[in-house]
């Protein structure tokens, strides 16, 4: 937000003295007048942001460096710095390596889920006639606008060990073993379960992006391509996906930071992440630790290492993208 | 593009892998056939919250009805303060989508089409922005709200403004970058024009930018109302003591119980929970495939 102030060299000069003098050029090579508009019309966002996104990051980063617990909070006790104490009460608890691996492991399945079945339905979708694609839209709009809380209850109802259709279903073709069976007991069934969920919900998000994008490419590169003779296998993989790169570079970020980052569905879904815990990924550990622990220095360390994977998971996959995309 | 010629019109997929009409007979019963799937988990939710209490715990489920009953409506509206936390959650949702139309519109546009220093830097800014693992500010957020709210309690915990500030704030770098392509799509001649015909900075905004770029405004109202219409962490944080302000989210979670969770209360308040969502989508459908596709030519 300061960068642009500094264009402000001379905020004296009247924009219309400028523009006799100077004609049009003046003004479109960024005169005084569009730094001014430009600081007008960022304040009320660079502001919101500032104050509720970028200082509370400063201020994780911080709380992560200090004991803060129920008496820090209430004012009863003296900061105490720790500096990497936290940190390192993290790295040396095996609780914590199972919830990172979890996390990992657990968005890398919804990632994964929910690309290949949103680009294979995008491509499905491209290839029949104007009724079923409707239909696959809307019953894809739906579940996409499907609230998150009802969508993890119809799930757990659907799957419920006793009133549940799933069991019902499955014992009722012959699988006995499925009567009574209890899909969020279980460690990976119930992670299994919400990952369900989940990809249920955002792979239309993947869907409706690789549509508009293969509905984009013009019929005529595809025309081209196969009268030189190529394949279709060819012609889908050095001409369609090169084409499609950008927007498969946005489903798949979209899709990391959403599913790196899910708190509801493994909340409600494992009652708050699972029996002994073993359901917790790393957001609702940090959430436990901080509001039921009321340990707010270790769940800002959570929150902290939390955002720093992130960030690098996404870096990695942006650089990985530009690399391969040099060599072809 | 579709020249007689190529009559019937076939999507570029039937151009470009050109099955023949058996094949696509079979993709198009597979599609009805993943439709129905994907679309069932939502008519088990509307078809149980219509059931008897008798017919939802039975251990033999049909999936129809022949006793439809609105009792389980009726119980999440006197057991549970249902509308009270309906109209909060429109509330929340209603004023983020229009506070951050405005903002979004008015940052795309100076990003987008002003030229002045640091632009990219605060590009760039943007796009980390969205990285940002919003839920890991939750414990800072907490205690920001409660300074916050000894100044303005409307904006401190326990309030929606709490909420409304947070999801504010959240969408924004999304909505900014999603309509960052619409507004540079606009030509630069048409500002030209605009300008020659004696309109100023404000008007072209207003008056020529403002309606060329609803496709991408709508698009992003549904994103940032779905975001805050689903919220359940901030709402579960900030809302501590004062119920008459929760939202829906929370709501719901009444009818879990240890004793056996009451399935028809916890449907029919999904359902209410769903149904706003589910019309505005419908409504916005169009608006929405291609909003997010010119976001991400863009």
């Amino acid at each position: 937000m300061t960068a642009e102030l500094t264009t402000e060299s001379d905020p004296r000069t009247p924009p219309g003295d400028t523009e006799t003098r100077h004609g049009h050029r003046r003004r479109r090579s960024g005169g005084n007048g569009q730094a001014r508009a430009a600081v007008l019309y960022l304040a009320p966002a660079g502001v919101l942001l500032i104050a509720v996104m970028a200082y509370p990051l400063y201020q994780l980063v911080q709380l992560s460096l200090y004991e803060y617990g129920q008496a820090q909070a209430s004012g009863g006790a003296p900061l105490e710095f720790l500096g990497l104490g936290n940190y390192a009460t993290l790295l040396s608890d095996s609780r914590f390596w199972m919830v990172l691996v979890n996390t990992c492991g657990f968005a890398a399945v919804c990632v994964l889920g929910s690309l290949s079945v949103g680009i294979a339905l995008a491509v499905l979708a491209g290839r029949v006639r104007w009724l079923p694609r409707t239909l696959l839209f809307l019953a894809a709009l739906g579940a996409w606008a499907t609230p998150a809380v009802a969508g993890s209850t119809v799930w757990l109802f659907l799957f419920d060990q006793n009133f549940g259709l799933v069991n019902e279903v499955l014992s009722g073709l012959g699988w006995q073993g499925m009567e009574g069976f209890s899909w969020t007991y279980d460690r990976f069934t119930a992670f299994g379960l919400v990952a369900g969920e989940v990809i249920w919900c955002s792979f239309p998000f993947v869907m409706v992006t690789m549509y508009a994008g293969i509905k984009a490419i013009p019929g005529e590169i595809v025309e081209a391509a196969s009268l030189d003779g190529a394949s279709t296998w060819r012609t889908a993989r050095s001409v369609l996906l090169p084409m499609l790169r950008p927007l498969l570079i946005i489903a798949t970020i979209q899709s990391i930071i959403w599913d790196f980052k899910i708190f509801t569905q493994i909340y409600v879904m494992t009652d708050g992440g699972g029996i002994a815990g073993q359901n917790l990924v790393l957001n609702v550990y940090a959430y436990q630790e901080a509001f039921a622990g009321s340990n707010y220095g270790l769940g800002s360390a959570i929150g902290v290492v939390m955002t720093g994977l992130l960030l690098l998971i996404t870096v990695i996959y942006l650089w990985a993208q530009r690399t391969t995309g040099e060599n072809t | 593009m579709t020249t007689a010629a190529r009559a019937p019109k076939r999507g570029l997929i039937g151009r470009v892998l050109p099955g023949k009409r058996p094949g696509r007979t079979l993709a198009e019963i597979a599609t009805v056939l993943v439709a129905a799937t994907i679309a069932f988990p939502l008519y088990w939710m509307v078809l149980t919250a219509f059931k008897p209490d008798g017919q939802i715990q039975s251990t033999d489920p049909r999936p129809w009805t022949l006793s439809p009953t609105l009792e389980n409506f009726r119980q999440v509206f006197t057991v549970d303060d249902f509308g009270r936390y309906f109209l909060n959650s429109v509330i929340v949702a209603g004023v983020v989508v229009l506070i951050s139309l405005v903002m979004s519109f008015l940052a795309a546009v100076a990003l987008t089409r002003f030229r002045f220093r640091g632009r990219t830097v605060l590009l760039i800014m943007i796009l980390v922005a969205q990285m940002v693992p919003v839920e890991a500010l939750t414990i800072p957020l907490f205690f920001l709200m409660r300074s916050v709210g000894s100044v303005a309690p409307w904006f401190g915990l326990n309030h929606l403004g709490s909420l409304i500030l947070v999801h504010l704030a959240f969408s924004l770098p999304f909505a900014i970058w999603m309509l960052r392509g619409f507004v540079a799509a606009v030509p630069a001649e048409l500002e030209e024009a605009a300008t020659l015909d004696g309109a100023g900075r404000f008007r072209f905004t207003w008056q020529v930018l403002f309606p060329l770029v609803a496709p991408g405004l709508v698009a992003m109202s549904v994103l940032s109302f779905i975001h805050a219409w689903n919220d359940f962490l901030f709402a579960k944080t900030f809302i501590i003591s004062a119920t008459e302000n929760q939202t829906l989210p929370l709501a719901i979670l009444v009818f879990f119980k240890p004793t056996g969770n009451d399935w028809g209360a916890i449907m029919a308040g999904s359902t209410l929970m769903t149904i706003p969502v589910l019309v505005f989508f419908v409504f916005v459908q169009r608006h929405l495939v291609s909003g997010i596709a010119g976001a991400v030519k863009a």
